[in-house]
């Protein structure tokens, strides 16, 4: 295609670093030492990892110790569900019951789909309302029926598709009453929102590093340091004895960097976003009257990640749009995942009480910190006219 | 004539044509993930058009990985044609056409077979699929043409229009599996290998840093994971009634032996038939008839394969069509990589119903298979046999 601008609107999938991280990963490139040798380039390393964590704790509310730093958000997520599931279970084999929300990143569903069919974990995924947000009640409920058996709770912190924020504070409440230790995918909700970890409750917290405009390939889980991990991966012990593995330098620089720009600049970066949501949605409204938004209201902070845009195209293919807008340099996503290179409609819609059909006509276009004025205006003005084109597509 | 066809467009400006000299078009590139496709579509890109490569997914549940020589349908199809469209440098994406798949060839299959016939796969999503619903998506979707990596040529007529030949390499072509396109199908088709050997296309795609250049080529029937056609069909038709087993007989009504089901046989299988006793003659014998119905299969000797007429109906015309009660000296194709056979071929006064006399006898004519009418290298058109008539004894 000719020189067409690229307009980015897919923050959520992937987010550029910012000039801070760059600038700390690059630092330490060329630098030799493996932060588990004891010499003085060893040493050096060490030292840069150990600060990282630190960063890393003050930005988000925990001790050092409690950050435990892995290949990324899904590695993260298998070792909070299945490290807590095991861990709990050694200790009381009636432990087997897993409460999760129906709308959980395939990080966590697709480790818990597997503990039930290969560890006798019993699934429990739990209702959403039509906004994709988690019914307290249900939870309750669930939990009371048989206290004892439950092995964890994992509710998402915020969810990728929809942007609507879970009711962490009830979460964490309703299990409190019953020791029931609380996991939480915390990974789009860094820098969007304000997240305190130890204010917050919950016993675990997966962050990655690429969505908050840190380099791709490194996350942490945050943990706390009372809570018993069964490891996934054995090696070398590096992380807690629970995570072993050689840990990358460089990245875990960048990281730290990223989450400490990405927590000390929230606020602004939510206000900033809030006013560009707000002019894509009006946008949208304004070239397809019949879109229709999908997840909790724009424009109230505790709801919504000011970052999202969610929309059902009636009659259109998402998989079209999405084509068309490619050709024209704008790019988002249809926010469902590919199941073995199928798209199929998204679990997340479903859950929400959309039908197959609305849920395939669906686009979500994610902000960031490059996302400017003149991006929103360009999906403005291509918007109609590509969802006239697949609309015909589909007739 | 029928147009089953719908050909929705998004604007009433017509789609600009494939095969203007000089045209540059929107081309939608279908990928397999094997060789031919890949080369295609860097050709058409090498042509000057405006290319995006898809992968059609056809499969409800994909593979992850191919078992044997398929090139099509799995996750790793998927993600050598995603690499090849990388090395060209075209956008790519995966059109889900499952369903649609399903609903109109392997559910045609299935369907075909428990009448006793031996349906053509290829043939039906050339028709239904490649060059249907893939075509009226992309016109939809502001395209102009769909390329794929078939063998055979396109040549434009003096009136504008454009006609469908067979490839150069004659081994390798496929215009028998084309011959059910019809005049507004090719006017929106490209088959930019029509005129090149197929060891050719396998030296470009290596220059040209294709991995693909040495992937086998596919043979078998592409949603049959394993190859076993006989197996796939036991399953999802052993239990479809009529079709339940029955007797193997000869021609004289003595019953030979029993088996499971009709759908496990074709016109003119030797293979596979489990009859105890040889022939009186020691001669092999082949499948002569299949009646679904009393699920009675009939055998005998191989002369008694010979067939000198074939009824087909369904006509389809790539082009110009022969009229209505008109007689026309052609050749005739019998099934994908057969022989020619030199046939007068009429069209009944209703223009649906085809007779083909044939000059010569072919043998093992199954009914459900179609025939390719061609003059000289052209195609003329197809019919699906529906009948046949022994040579007279």
């Amino acid at each position: 295609m000719n020189d067409v601008r690229t307009v980015y609107l897919d923050h959520a999938a992937t987010t550029p670093m910012v000039p801070a991280a760059v600038e700390a990963m690059t630092a330490h490139l060329a630098d030799v030492g493996n932060a588990s040798s004891l010499h003085a380039s060893g040493r050096r390393a060490r030292r840069v990892v150990e600060e990282s964590r630190e960063t890393i704790a003050q930005a988000l509310g925990c001790r050092p110790g409690e950050v435990v730093f892995t290949s990324g958000g899904t590695e993260a997520d298998n070792l909070a569900v299945k490290g807590l599931y095991w861990s709990r279970r050694a200790v009381d084999p009636v432990r087997r019951r897993i409460l999760a929300s129906s709308v959980e990143h395939h990080a966590v569903l697709d480790p818990l789909d597997w503990l039930a069919e290969h560890e006798d974990a019993g699934l429990e995924l739990l209702p959403v309302d039509d906004q994709g947000r988690l019914v307290p009640d249900a939870l309750a409920a669930s939990i009371a029926h048989d206290p004892g058996s439950v092995a964890l709770v994992s509710v998402m912190w915020a969810n990728n598709e929809v942007g609507t924020i879970q009711p962490i504070g009830d979460v964490v409440a309703i299990a409190a009453e019953h020791g029931v230790p609380v996991h939480t995918d915390a990974v789009q909700a860094i820098g969007a929102v304000p997240v305190d970890f130890a204010a917050s409750g919950v016993d675990a917290m997966t962050i990655s590093g690429h969505k908050v405009g840190g380099p791709l390939g490194v996350g942490a889980l945050v943990v706390r340091r009372e809570i018993e991990l069964t490891a996934l991966v054995h090696g070398g012990g590096q992380e807690r004895d629970v995570r072993s593995g050689t840990l990358d330098v460089p990245a875990v620089a960048g990281f730290a960097a990223a989450v400490e720009v990405a927590v000390k600049e929230q606020a602004d970066h939510a206000a900033r976003l809030a006013v560009l949501q707000h002019r894509l949605v009006d946008a949208v409204r304004r070239a397809v009257p019949d879109a229709v938004l999908n997840g909790a209201s724009t424009g109230s902070a505790d709801e919504r990640l000011p970052g999202n845009v969610h929309f059902s195209f009636p009659g259109c293919e998402g998989d079209s749009l999405l084509m068309l807008l490619d050709a024209r340099g704008i790019e988002c996503s249809t926010g469902s995942a590919c199941s073995a290179g199928v798209p199929q409609p998204s679990h997340v819609l479903l859950a929400m009480g959309r039908d197959a059909d609305a849920a395939r006509s669906s686009l979500r276009f994610s902000l960031g910190h490059t996302t400017t004025e003149a991006d929103i205006d360009a999906v403005a003005a291509a918007l109609g006219p590509c969802v006239e084109r697949a609309r015909a597509a589909r007739a | 004539m029928r147009s089953p066809l719908r050909w929705g467009r998004a604007s009433s400006a017509p789609a600009r044509r494939a095969h203007d000299r000089g045209a540059v078009v929107k081309v939608v590139a279908a990928m397999s993930g094997g060789v031919d496709s890949a080369v295609a579509a860097a050709r058409a890109v090498d042509a000057g058009h405006e290319v995006t490569g898809i992968h059609l997914a056809l499969s409800r549940n994909p593979k992850s990985y191919r078992s044997g020589a398929r090139g099509c349908c799995t996750i790793e199809d998927s993600n050598d044609a995603r690499r090849a469209a990388d090395v060209i440098g075209i956008p790519f994406y995966i059109w889900d056409l499952s369903d649609r798949f399903h609903e109109d060839v392997v559910e045609d299959f299935m369907d075909t077979y428990a009448a006793g016939r031996t349906p053509n796969p290829c043939l039906r999503c050339n028709e239904k699929i490649k060059f249907a619903a893939v075509l009226d998506r992309a016109l939809a979707l502001g395209f102009d043409a769909v390329a794929t990596g078939h063998y055979a040529r396109l040549e434009p007529t003096a009136d504008g229009g454009v006609e469908l030949h067979r490839a150069a390499d004659h081994g390798k072509d496929q215009s028998y599996v084309l011959g059910v396109l019809d005049d507004r199908q090719l006017r929106h088709s490209l088959f930019p290998l029509g005129d090149t050997p197929k060891d050719e296309v396998r030296r470009e795609a290596a220059a040209r840093g294709l991995l693909v250049a040495d992937k086998p080529d596919s043979h078998d029937i592409c949603f049959v994971a394993d190859g076993d056609n006989a197996g796939w069909l036991r399953e999802k038709l052993g239990d479809r009634v009529p079709n339940q087993g029955g007797a193997i007989v000869d021609e004289a009504g003595e019953v030979l032996g029993e088996h499971e089901g009709t759908y496990g046989f074709t016109i003119g299988q030797r293979k596979g038939l489990r009859i105890g006793r040889p022939a009186p003659d020691g001669r092999p014998r082949y499948v002569l008839g299949i009646e679904p119905v009393s699920g009675t299969v009939t055998v005998g000797p191989h002369e008694r394969l010979a067939i000198e007429r074939i009824h087909a109906d369904q006509p389809r015309w790539c082009g110009t069509p022969l009229a209505p009660g008109s007689v026309s000296e052609v050749t005739v194709q019998l099934r994908a990589h057969g022989d020619e056979h030199r046939a007068v071929v009429r069209l009944d006064d209703t223009g649906d119903h085809v007779d083909i006399e044939l000059l010569d006898p072919a043998y093992g004519i199954a009914p459900g298979q179609a025939a390719v009418l061609y003059q000289g290298s052209r195609v003329v058109g197809s019919a699906t046999i529906d009948a046949t008539d022994r040579v007279s004894a």
